[in-house]
């Protein structure tokens, strides 16, 4: 790689943006480069199941060609991003990190990935994830683990361990992740980057192989705020395709992260979301967090929200029955994996083989699970329950939303563990979403950021920042300001300390 | 609530259209009882008179206009399956044996 190009992959997608649209460099050189850095260490962090290259160039040189002819540019037009394979792109395959979607070619473009071709950015490829985003490690994935680029030995945070390590490894300066019950911010906690979960509504879901439909939302993940909130712009707003999506104006995320500042600002501190089984390196770069937000001039306050200690209970109860709902699709009649189809067996021998095969353990556990709470007999005490259960849990947020303007806390528990440690005790595994889970199941927005290594491991720490459904800009208002003061404090960003790969 | 058995998760197997070998049927066992024994803690929450949330942001009579657009590309969509013939999708035998 020469210079120039182990330059360009460091540079934020704010800079990149600038440069291209000045002509300082074009779009072909700055895919170039990426590509090159994927071919380069993808091998060793395996971020990518599947790289575009080809479609990438060629977009590159339309945006080039675009800029040369004096047409006007999307705000990002130019930049590489790097996608989540859980969201269709027509022609790529896109298989949700599971053997019953191997090599199959969506039909359609979802609205997401639609946004990013009109808003002229360039598409590297597809990210891994635990298959079909049941999972907080990527080791769920069919097609092998994502390795975290701050310790190859480390798991980079799940479901969408992919798009969170190509960004800590500068093989993409911006990503799309989805955030079913943290996917999108415990990896950026666990990689020194930032991720964002809007408000559920605020970015379609059409097009995003559903896991979990009232609990999914696609959001951006960036190595900074400002970056994040400018992919956030181009992806979020109304669209008729899907029945959930929020006809109103998208909040001014860009103007938040610009103006950062936290002045006057009621900062909660949820105190069920700390303490007991959060590392002690998790708590002490948290409260120093907290500690700066108040030089800021922010006021903290403590609040309580009593009910989130059964969010975990509730989140595992609604996802698998969602899911196991929404997996009823893949019986291997119109896509995906056909197994046993020899002519004496029957149509339901079929399905049964075919999901046998192609699933893998996780999805397997959840589908079961959900049959389990939705079965009749059962329904009242556990998935009835637990819709009771969320009800109280968005209480708790109207409560803790009238004194406070956001809530922190830290984003995870821990800092990444090793890969192989939880894979097959599932319940360690969910204790990994416990202070991300309670977002999903209100429906209201969450950025985690990084606010430092922790002592004890060197490893990256996130923290959260809760705000109400359609605040998202307050997400990025205290994100950057925190960022900023932090990035003062160290003389760069936290991303920049990342290992050499 | 009660314990969940090996015959149950066989059960929920067939349900759920997994066919699921010997060695999964006892591991599953295990596992799922000890999953809901922890997700079993919400039932301490007193929600009697609570009203269950389905959606974070409820909305209702979501109506689009009644507009003419494209479908999916037929030659795109076959191409995606695992067997057509005749411009459909084929699929096994949809009754068993002595019902045929």
């Amino acid at each position: 790689m020469t210079h120039a190009a182990a330059d360009l992959i460091r540079q934020p997608a704010r800079v990149l943006a600038a440069a291209i649209c000045e002509g300082e460099v074009s779009s072909v050189e700055v895919t170039k480069a990426h590509l090159a850095r994927i071919a380069e260490v993808d091998g060793q962090v395996h971020a990518f199941l599947q790289v575009t290259a080809e479609a990438a160039l060629e977009t590159a040189h339309l945006v080039d060609e675009k800029r040369g002819s004096g047409r006007k540019l999307g705000v990002l037009a130019g930049v590489p991003i790097a996608v989540k394979d859980v969201l269709t792109m027509r022609g790529v395959p896109t298989t949700c990190g599971s053997r019953i979607l191997e090599g199959w070619r969506p039909p359609y473009d979802s609205t997401v990935v639609a946004r990013l071709r009109a808003a002229d950015m360039v598409i590297l490829g597809k990210t891994n994830m635990d298959e079909f985003a049941m999972g907080s490690s990527t080791e769920h994935s069919a097609y092998g683990p994502t390795h975290n680029p701050w310790d190859l030995d480390r798991i980079p945070g799940g479901s969408g361990g992919g798009s969170a390590a190509a960004l800590a490894a500068f093989e993409a300066p911006l990503a799309i992740g989805t955030d079913t019950g943290g996917s999108i911010r415990q990896p950026a906690a666990v990689t020194g980057t930032v991720g964002v979960k809007p408000t559920y509504g605020g970015v379609s879901r059409y097009g995003l192989v559903a896991l979990a439909s009232s609990l999914d939302q696609a959001g951006p993940c960036a190595r900074s705020v400002m970056d994040a909130a400018l992919l956030h712009s181009v992806i979020a707003g109304y669209d008729p395709r899907d029945s959930t999506s929020i006809d109103a104006p998208v909040p001014d995320v860009v103007a938040a992260a610009t103006r950062a500042d936290v002045r006057g600002l009621r900062i909660g501190l949820v105190k069920e979301l700390s303490g007991e089984g959060y590392q002690p390196g998790v708590l002490q770069r948290f409260t120093e967090a907290v500690e700066i937000l108040q030089g800021l001039g922010a006021e903290v306050v403590e609040v309580s929200c009593p009910n989130f200690d059964y969010a975990l209970g509730a989140y595992y109860l609604i996802l698998p029955s969602e899911a196991s709902s929404n997996l009823a699709r893949f019986d291997g009649m119109r896509y995906g994996l056909r197994v046993g189809d020899d002519g004496s067996n029957s149509v339901e021998q079929v399905m049964s083989l075919s999901r046998e095969a192609g699933f893998g353990a996780e999805v397997k556990r959840r589908i079961m699970l959900g049959t389990y709470a939705l079965s009749s007999g059962y329904y009242d005490a556990y998935y009835g329950q637990a819709q009771k259960v969320r009800t109280l849990i968005t209480r708790d947020f109207n409560a803790a939303f009238a004194k406070a303007d956001v809530l922190i806390s830290p984003t995870t528990p821990t800092t990444a563990f090793k890969i192989g440690e939880k894979v097959d005790d599932p319940l360690a595994m969910y204790l990994n979403d416990i202070a991300t889970i309670p977002v999903n199941l209100a429906g209201n927005c969450a950025m985690s950021l990084p606010v430092g290594l922790s002592p004890a491991d060197h490893l990256p720490v996130g923290l959260q920042i809760m705000a109400p459904p359609m605040a998202d800009d307050r997400l990025y208002l205290v994100g950057s300001a925190l960022e900023s003061a932090l990035t003062d404090s160290w003389g760069h960003l936290l991303i920049e300390e990342v290992p050499n790969l | 609530m009660t314990a969940i058995t090996r015959e149950e998760v066989a059960h929920l197997a067939k349900l759920a259209r997994l066919d699921l070998t010997a060695t999964e049927l006892d591991h599953y066992a295990e596992q799922l009882d000890v999953i809901l024994q922890s997700v079993a803690r919400i039932s301490e929450v007193a929600a009697d008179d609570i009203p269950p949330t389905s959606h974070p942001v409820p909305v209702e009579n979501v109506f689009r206009d009644d507009i003419a657009k494209p479908g999916l590309d037929r030659a795109e969509v076959f191409a995606a399956a695992p067997a057509t013939e005749a411009d459909r999708f084929r699929v096994p035998r949809i009754l068993d044996g002595e019902e045929a």
